[in-house]
């Protein structure tokens, strides 16, 4: 969870950067931004999906 | 009442408050991670949103506006006008006898007015002490982010014309 919370700060900032480069006129960076958030995204989703298996799991037990 | 009530060390308004606080506010480990995948998919679909703005900006058209004449202004002065826009404020400054300068005057920071100080030779925001360059709008000092955008002058018979914004770096 906490690495969730370390990825979503990083996502955070990464937003606002792109915006901070789209507002200057650096067209170019919107791209690569929206990949790598999409990666983060990923990521999240990923860690979410394995918290849910170890919650379901548990209560299995 | 308190005849037909289970022995309880708990006050009779405890036993019989049905709403159990704590586990309402409870948030579980699976609610939890849930909202920051949201808050995730928010942060994603804000930059897929600027991904489209970058797509779909079109090149803007800038109108010709006559904005003074030639010698208006003493050296030093300054005459606010507005261009492309009406609600687009900007400051034309005559920094020397044939040399004149004008930007927006919409601090990139957060949107205040800047004025030109012609003891320090710079363009100055009030609110939070951010200064630009007066040559080319840098940013001197200050919060300010970016540049100021600064307005393209032409020159044509005896009067300067503005034709377009430079936003972003300037050259």
């Amino acid at each position: 969870m906490a690495l969730m919370v370390i990825l979503l700060v990083v996502q955070i900032w990464l937003l606002s950067a792109t915006l901070e480069g789209f507002l200057a006129g650096h067209h170019g960076v919107a791209l690569p931004a929206a990949i790598f958030s999409g990666l983060l995204f990923a990521a999240c989703v990923t860690i979410d999906a394995f918290v849910e298996r170890v919650d379901r799991e548990s209560r299995k037990d | 009442m308190s005849l037909f009530r289970n022995p309880s060390d708990q006050p009779l308004w405890k036993d019989e408050f049905s709403v159990f606080t704590a586990d309402e506010r409870y948030v579980t480990r699976r609610q939890f991670t849930k909202f920051l995948s949201l808050a995730s998919l928010g942060m994603f679909a804000g930059n897929l949103w600027i991904l489209a703005k970058t797509f779909f900006v079109k090149t803007p058209e800038f109108p010709s506006t006559v904005v003074a004449e030639l010698g208006e202004i003493p050296v030093g002065g300054v005459k606010l006008f507005t261009y492309p826009a009406p609600q687009d404020h900007c400051i034309l400054v005559r920094t020397g006898d044939d040399e004149y300068v004008a930007y927006s005057q919409k601090c990139t920071h957060l949107s205040c007015a800047v004025y030109y100080s012609a003891q320090q030779g710079r363009l100055e925001c009030p609110c939070h002490q951010g200064y630009f360059s007066i040559k080319d709008g840098s940013v001197l000092q200050g919060p300010p982010p970016r540049p100021l955008p600064r307005i393209v002058l032409e020159r044509d018979a005896g009067k300067l014309v503005a034709k377009g914004v430079k936003v972003g770096e300037h050259g």
